[in-house]
């Protein structure tokens, strides 16, 4: 199945990129994802402990199943205000 | 209208955050005591740098998410106070408003009280994010991991704002 990935602010910087369309197993996870993402830009590996995810615009859990056409989004630390 | 929660590119104006908290329904009308505002500026220096101007972008659908999520948060724990945020993104010079805060309460308190919580919250769960733009360089600014369900976090924005 096929996906979208967003990035953002310095995740954005080292992939290159904010969106990424990426092919994923049919039981791959937000988790699963990220660890793709990380084999493919090794620096992406620095956020292991402090990336939040959302999934279809809403956050939600590393372990939570994704679905063909959704799109993964991945944050750094946030700095709003 | 103005709408009570926006984020993007448009400046930020306080006046019609304080008309849309204080336009009630009918049978609420004149019941308002106090309203609260807050604005976040850009400060032309940070962690002994030199600021120039800093960029602020978004994941806006989920930022906006996030604002109704603190919306239903002060509501719950503020009964009738009424909250208007708003969230400016793209290049900012020193001195704009990077957000804008206006919390209207029958009782003073409760308005402070409210507006303190909200712009914790933001700083704690929506997906926002600055690039500050020196003299010398840039760099990401990167504070907490957002997670709307840390019960620890909401515990110290409740602390902070005196609830």
């Amino acid at each position: 199945m096929r996906i979208t990935v967003r990035l953002f602010a310095r995740l954005r910087d080292i992939a290159g990129a904010a969106e990424l369309g990426r092919d994923v197993a049919p039981d791959a996870t937000i988790g699963s994802v990220w660890r793709q993402l990380v084999s493919e830009f090794p620096d992406l590996g620095d956020y292991e402990r402090s990336i939040s995810s959302a999934v279809n615009a809403d956050y939600a859990r590393m372990d939570q199943k994704v679905r063909d056409g959704d799109e993964v989004a991945f944050l750094p630390p946030v700095s709003g205000g | 209208m103005t709408p009570l929660l926006a984020i993007g590119l448009a400046p930020l104006e306080l006046e019609p955050l304080m008309a849309a908290v204080t336009r009630r329904p009918a049978d609420g009308r004149g019941a308002d005591g106090a309203v609260a505002v807050f604005l976040g500026l850009v400060r032309n220096h940070n962690a002994g740098r030199s600021v120039s101007y800093l960029v602020y972008e978004a994941y806006e659908p989920l930022a906006l998410r996030s604002f109704e999520r603190i919306s239903a948060e002060v509501t719950a724990k503020w009964s009738g106070v009424r909250l208007a945020l708003h969230h400016r993104t793209g290049r900012l010079e020193i001195g704009e408003a990077s957000v804008a805060i206006a919390v209207s309460s029958a009782h003073r308190a409760d308005a402070f009280s409210a507006c303190r919580y909200t712009i914790e919250r933001v700083k704690q769960i929506a997906p926002i994010w600055k690039r500050e733009f020196f003299e010398g360089g840039d760099v990401w600014i990167e504070g907490a991991t957002a997670d709307p369900d840390d019960e620890v976090a909401r515990a110290k924005a409740e602390r902070a704002a005196c609830a």
